[in-house]
């Protein structure tokens, strides 16, 4: 195919027809200047970035930071869900996904504290105050022991109950 | 006066009288109901045709008459938590939501971006990552279609066990249709080069949740769009402005708003909105994830809850038919509950993956009826009857609130009972 690629840039220049070819008007950028909008992480943990903190380091940060909306121990109030307890799935339709019931994924709770919380004031917390906040939740839903540290390492590796209770809907379109 | 053959029980006519007959028919029906009806009063000037009118304004809206023709809010004083506007299907016609009544749904109240300093930075597994603005993306060759955009979580109120009296606005207004006109995406990935590694991408906006979702890769390279404008102007701040993901058929939430950031990965993220919000529970206790598509579905918007007929005669009863899939390629009416059903006319055009207005003549006789419309796909898919809906998916214990969302992707049927004075109500049958 390559070599048929100049064939066509001097048909089109000879006919005087414009070329096909892309406008080409994004700007060079590199990785290195995309960082500070790179902050997905990826369920391997790719993405997690250095820092680490306790249960014990989060639990002050909670009550400043996040109790406000989900309330003192995290059982939730009427703006934002609880982020302890476990309700059986199987208990209806309309049962409460928590963190411990529901979610897969453990680096899903750094990703989503560090994008999006706390509520009014998003992207101003530490990686340290994010993984400890990690740990004080998951230690409350006691998917950690109380003095583990949470990190890049250790994060991925968070045994989450509900990780095999997922059908794919339509994997032929993945 | 010319007779039209019923189709199905309780008054439904057949719908190629209309297609056929076009204005003859509309004269004849007109002339059934006038016959019945009173005689009219003599005519006068009205004060508004005896003067001259206001000044003309810049931007138009519509007349004081139509004040409650608005989108319902969940969160009027923008409290902490996000906000649904519903788009008032009962009382809007035709294919397209007017830009003003599209649904939107924000996690975080609606940013106020400034589209000269607004950036698009598309990057991870590509040949070059690229910066795009608006300005340069204007530049691009562009694309328009009509698509539909629906929240996943649309008509769930339809799980709860009993019949919520409510309008088709509160039932089904996060679905809405535009024209959108932007960039394939796939434009802008053959200029970043895409590694072959590459399986899904990471799509973000600029809101302060930073929504983001994960995509097939595969979706990205079909018919995805980087859109800037809906219905000829630029998008409405709530439905993404500078510009959106656009994914025809997919749930609403993947067409991330205010993008910002497209990264190509080799795996999905697993980001909240995906393994959490619209993952949806099934009886038993597994849970569905990646659900993507809208599937087809269609709802009864004239007459429909909160509407009176007034006294027999002739009705036409019409609705909104979409499908994830494709083309609508069927819409049966029935007006006694199911048992019987008609073809009802599908307005042209018929477009994949946009609104198709379904029409069906009716006369109706002033006994009650059980109004429901059943739509099918291109691919043949068709809408599951509720029964069989709710015995795969389940329903909720109690009734909900209706702005909850306790499951997701409900695409069966509406059904509508006009009793004898004409009132509607929202039934299951």
């Amino acid at each position: 195919m390559s070599t048929l690629k100049p064939l066509a840039v001097a048909l089109a220049l000879a006919s005087g027809v414009a070329m096909a070819d892309s406008p080409g008007l994004g700007t060079h950028i590199t990785e290195g200047d995309i960082a500070a909008w790179d902050i997905s992480i990826l369920p391997d943990g790719t993405g997690l970035p250095p820092g680490s903190g306790t249960a014990a380091q989060g639990a002050p940060i909670f009550a400043a930071k996040c109790a406000m909306c989900h309330g003192e121990g995290a059982k939730g109030t009427p703006t934002a869900a609880a982020l302890v307890g476990a309700p059986p799935l199987s208990g209806g339709i309309e049962t409460t996904k928590t963190i411990a019931n529901f979610w897969g994924y453990s680096t899903t709770v750094f990703d989503f504290i560090r994008r999006a919380m706390p509520f009014q004031a998003p992207r101003t917390l530490t990686n340290d105050e994010v993984y400890a906040l990690v740990a004080y939740i998951l230690a409350l839903n006691k998917l950690i022991p109380e003095n583990e540290v949470m990190n890049a390492k250790t994060l991925p590796q968070v045994k989450m109950p509900n990780r095999e209770g997922f059908i794919i809907r339509f994997p032929e379109r993945i | 006066m010319k007779r039209f053959a019923p189709v199905a029980a309780n008054g439904l006519l057949d719908r190629r009288a209309f297609l056929r007959e076009g204005t003859a028919l509309a004269a004849a029906v007109t002339g059934y109901t006038l016959t019945k009806a009173a005689s009219a009063e003599p005519l006068a000037d009205a004060p508004w045709s005896r003067e001259m009118g206001s000044a003309t304004p810049p931007v138009q809206t519509p007349s004081r008459f139509e004040k409650p023709v608005v989108r319902t809010l969940s969160n009027p004083n923008n409290e902490l938590r996000n906000s649904h506007a519903r788009t008032p299907h009962q009382m809007l016609q035709g294919t397209v939501t007017p830009a003003s009544l599209h649904f939107t749904i924000n996690h975080g109240g609606i940013p106020d971006i400034d589209p000269a300093q607004h950036k698009l930075v598309i990057h991870g597994l590509v040949r070059q990552p690229l910066v795009f603005t608006v300005e340069t993306l204007s530049r691009y060759p562009m694309v328009s279609r009509m698509t539909f955009v629906e929240c996943g979580g649309n008509s769930a109120p339809m799980f709860s066990p009993e019949p919520i009296q409510a309008t088709a606005q509160a039932l089904h207004g996060l679905v809405s249709c535009s024209e959108w006109t932007g960039v394939r995406l796939s434009t802008l990935l053959d200029e970043t080069g895409v590694d072959p590694k590459a399986k899904w991408f990471i799509a973000e906006g600029a809101d302060s949740p930073a929504l983001s979702r994960s995509i097939p890769l595969k979706k990205g390279l079909d018919d995805a769009m980087v859109a800037l404008y809906q219905n000829g102007e630029r998008l409405m701040p709530g439905n993404g402005y500078p510009m959106r993901l656009l994914l025809p058929g997919y749930e609403g939430n993947m067409n991330v708003k205010f993008l910002r950031r497209i990264k190509l990965i080799d795996q999905p993220a697993m980001s909240y909105y995906e393994s959490r919000t619209y993952s949806q529970i099934l009886p038993g206790g597994k849970a569905y994830r990646f659900y993507f598509l809208q599937e087809v579905k269609s709802f009864i918007t004239h007459p429909s809850f909160g509407h009176a007929l007034k006294g027999p005669g002739f009705y036409e009863i019409s609705g909104v038919a979409y499908s994830g899939n494709g083309r609508i390629a069927k819409v049966l009416v029935s007006a006694d509950g199911g048992k019987s059903w008609g073809e009802a006319a599908l307005q042209e055009p018929v477009l994949p993956k946009a609104f198709t207005r379904f029409r069906m003549p009716w006369r109706w006789d002033g006994r009650p009826v059980i109004l429901q419309s059943r739509a099918w796909d291109e691919a043949d898919n068709v809408q599951p009857l509720r029964a069989e809906f709710v015995a795969r998916r389940g329903e909720t214990k109690k009734p909900p609130n209706p702005l909850a969302f306790p499951n997701q992707h409900y695409n069966s049927l509406t059904s509508w009972a006009v009793d004898s004075k004409g009132e509607v109500k929202h039934v299951y049958a």
